[in-house]
């Protein structure tokens, strides 16, 4: 169903989302920094940063998450589960490439055998808007990754900005509970033409292709190659990429607390740390930044679709845009083609 | 929905120390509610994740056997943080498990043949496991003949002595112990485990082989098992990695694309041979 939403009603439709659900939207921490945050006010809403840094998957797989309490009361020790989610949720204005990471955690943390129930209970309880991105940065590559700037897969309305108002998109069933709200009037033919060309022009931006079509393949090669001794080098290990990263997915689970009271918590962990695999003995099995950027690419390119069928990458550029010393995923995978430049 | 995280609670039954060094402690668990106990079914091989709350969790294979109802015994070597607590923990305590995780041994296979079990080290426990399953009087039958050989640096260091000595006595299990020093009393065997077992050379013919230890025990003995002809896909080998979730979650055990975890701990020779040698 096609919509429209002019402008001037923009803050009291989201002041509606506000009074009906818990509100998650991109906001301004400090100038050029963004993040989704809960929303408590309309205004603090802000759509200027063309994708916050800190990906969407912080709603459902948040940086620091307790599992469990637990206290102790003479002499028994009670584990308290942590609270459910009591309000529905709306995520507003993530762009497709976070989206699309979603749906792509979802395959790792809802499985055949075991359900991961904190990041599936956040999942049920979001209706998510997303935002069409009308201008791809220099770092995105989303449409070699299979997605573009106004995929509306995984979206339940979609919504994109054309300037005096957005035109809005209702897309699933959860996106139709919509229907009824009165600021969405019925969209003009004209918006229809003003999103094609918006569409083309965001298309053009990201219009080159990185050749991740048949990755897995020559990655299966390339296992010990001679490549992996070169593309550490490129790497500090930070890990700054894969914490912002809208698909890497490895947590560190830990206790705080003490004998009487405490909480057992799960934090972003990251594959490019050497305390990463290090285990008790002092043995290592990835010892040096060879093997753990090789477990980076590898993971995402080759690992990955062996179990999931699709890469664990959207494309949406921020391990390049963040990286202090200009790591480009984009080189190391051109590297694994006949494209390959002269050096890494 | 269950959730895979919240640990069942048991009680700490009874605490033994393995060794003379008095680093490995076998507990014996038993289940605080008798609902959790009827629903835990296991295979040999399989892994639990204890934790003490406050301390935090680490995996451990199961030491006892299927067939020896009501308990969980597990034997840990005293290590890092949480193993030091598991230690010092008294009996009568309560204490945390996850599980049963990971694949187990392929027992099915083993009907009707050989079975050859080598074992280094503390890594003997869940072989301790799969031993005393395939000696259960309703398995005894199902397989042919069942050859040990278990290798431990000093004869101080071997684990479950008692049942050692009643296995040495049966007819129906070839047992060799052997330690690669010996010391005033030790009339058995010494030598390295490789070793002993082209010594023992036993025949590779409908013979499955289980083999368990330090990496260094198992990076000699494959060149032996080779030798005696075992092919690739009748050697199998239990991985340890450094673990959190334990169910192919939080990323941290995989070796290619199967996770030590979920896919494992169990591999055969065939299929490690096709992964990336990250372990």
């Amino acid at each position: 169903m096609k919509l429209r939403l002019e402008k001037k009603d923009f803050r009291s439709f989201l002041q509606g989302l506000i009074e009906t659900y818990d509100l998650f939207a991109p906001v301004q921490l400090v100038e050029g920094v963004s993040v989704f945050r809960k929303i408590d006010r309309p205004e603090e809403v802000d759509l200027t940063h063309p994708n916050p840094q800190k990906p969407a998957k912080d709603l459902f797989f948040p940086q620091s998450e307790v599992m469990l309490r637990y206290e102790k009361a003479g002499e028994q020790t009670s584990v308290i589960p942590v609270d459910e989610v009591k309000r529905e949720r709306v995520l507003f204005g993530a762009r497709p490439c976070d989206i699309e990471a979603i749906s792509t955690l979802e395959k790792v943390f809802v499985g055949k055998e075991y359900t991961d129930v904190y990041f599936l209970e956040k999942r049920k309880k979001t209706t998510i808007i997303g935002l069409g991105c009308n201008h791809p940065l220099s770092t995105c590559f989303c449409s070699s990754a299979g997605g573009d700037p106004f995929l509306r897969a995984g979206s339940d309305l979609f919504f994109i900005d054309l300037g005096e108002a957005y035109f809005v998109e209702l897309l699933t069933e959860k996106g139709m509970a919509f229907q009824k709200n009165p600021f969405l009037k019925e969209a003009n033919p004209k918006d229809l033409v003003l999103v094609k060309e918006l569409e083309e022009k965001a298309f053009e931006k990201v219009g080159f292709s990185i050749p991740i079509g048949g990755i897995e393949k020559r990655l299966d090669l390339m296992a010990e190659s001679a490549f992996w001794d070169r593309v550490h080098e490129g790497c500090i290990g930070c890990r700054i990429c894969t914490y912002l990263c809208p698909t890497c997915h490895c947590f560190d689970i830990v206790d705080e607390g003490d004998s009487q009271r405490g909480q057992r918590v799960r934090n972003w962990d990251s594959c490019l740390s050497p305390l990463y695999s290090l285990e008790t003995s002092g043995h290592n099995p990835r010892p040096t930044g060879r093997e753990r950027t090789r477990q980076r690419l590898m993971h995402k390119f080759n690992y990955f679709p062996k179990s999931f069928n699709q890469v664990a990458c959207v494309g949406c550029g921020r391990c390049i845009l963040y990286c202090p010393i200009h790591f480009d995923i984009r080189k190391a995978i051109l590297w694994t083609s006949s494209k390959r430049p002269k050096a890494f | 929905m269950k959730n895979p995280y919240l640990p069942i609670p048991m009680r700490v039954k009874k605490a033994t120390i393995e060794t003379t060094d008095r680093m490995l402690r076998t507990l014996e668990l038993s289940f605080l509610n008798e609902e959790d106990g009827k629903n835990f079914s296991f295979v040999p091989g399989q892994f639990c994740e204890l934790s003490i709350l406050g301390k935090g969790e680490a995996p451990f294979g199961i030491a006892s056997s299927p067939t020896e109802n009501g308990s969980l015994r597990f034997t840990i070597n005293k290590a890092g943080l949480v193993t030091t607590a598991l230690h010092q923990i008294e009996e009568g305590s309560e204490i945390g498990i996850r599980g049963p995780l990971g694949n187990g041994y392929p027992i099915e296979l083993f009907k009707g043949k050989n079975v050859l079990v080598i074992g280094g080290g503390f890594a003997f426990t869940t072989l301790r496991s799969l031993i005393v399953y395939l000696l259960h009087p309703e398995n005894r039958p199902k397989v042919k003949g069942i050859t040990v050989i278990y290798g431990a640096r000093m004869p101080g260091l071997l684990l479950y002595k008692e049942e050692l000595a009643t296995w040495q006595k049966r007819r129906d299990l070839n047992l060799v112990v052997t330690v690669d020093w010996g010391d005033m009393d030790w009339k058995g065997k010494v030598g390295l485990v490789p070793n002993v077992l082209e010594e023992v050379a036993p025949s590779s013919k409908d013979t499955y082989a289980v083999i368990c230890g330090p990496p260094i025990m198992i990076k000699f003995t494959f060149p032996k098992l080779m030798a005696l002809r075992f092919p690739y896909d009748r050697i199998f080998t239990s991985l340890e990695r450094r673990m959190k979730c334990g169910i192919g979650k939080c990323g941290r055990c995989n070796i290619g694309h199967l996770y030590v975890c979920k896919d494992g701990p169990v591999f055969s020779y065939a299929e490690l041979e096709k992964l990336p040698k990250d372990y």
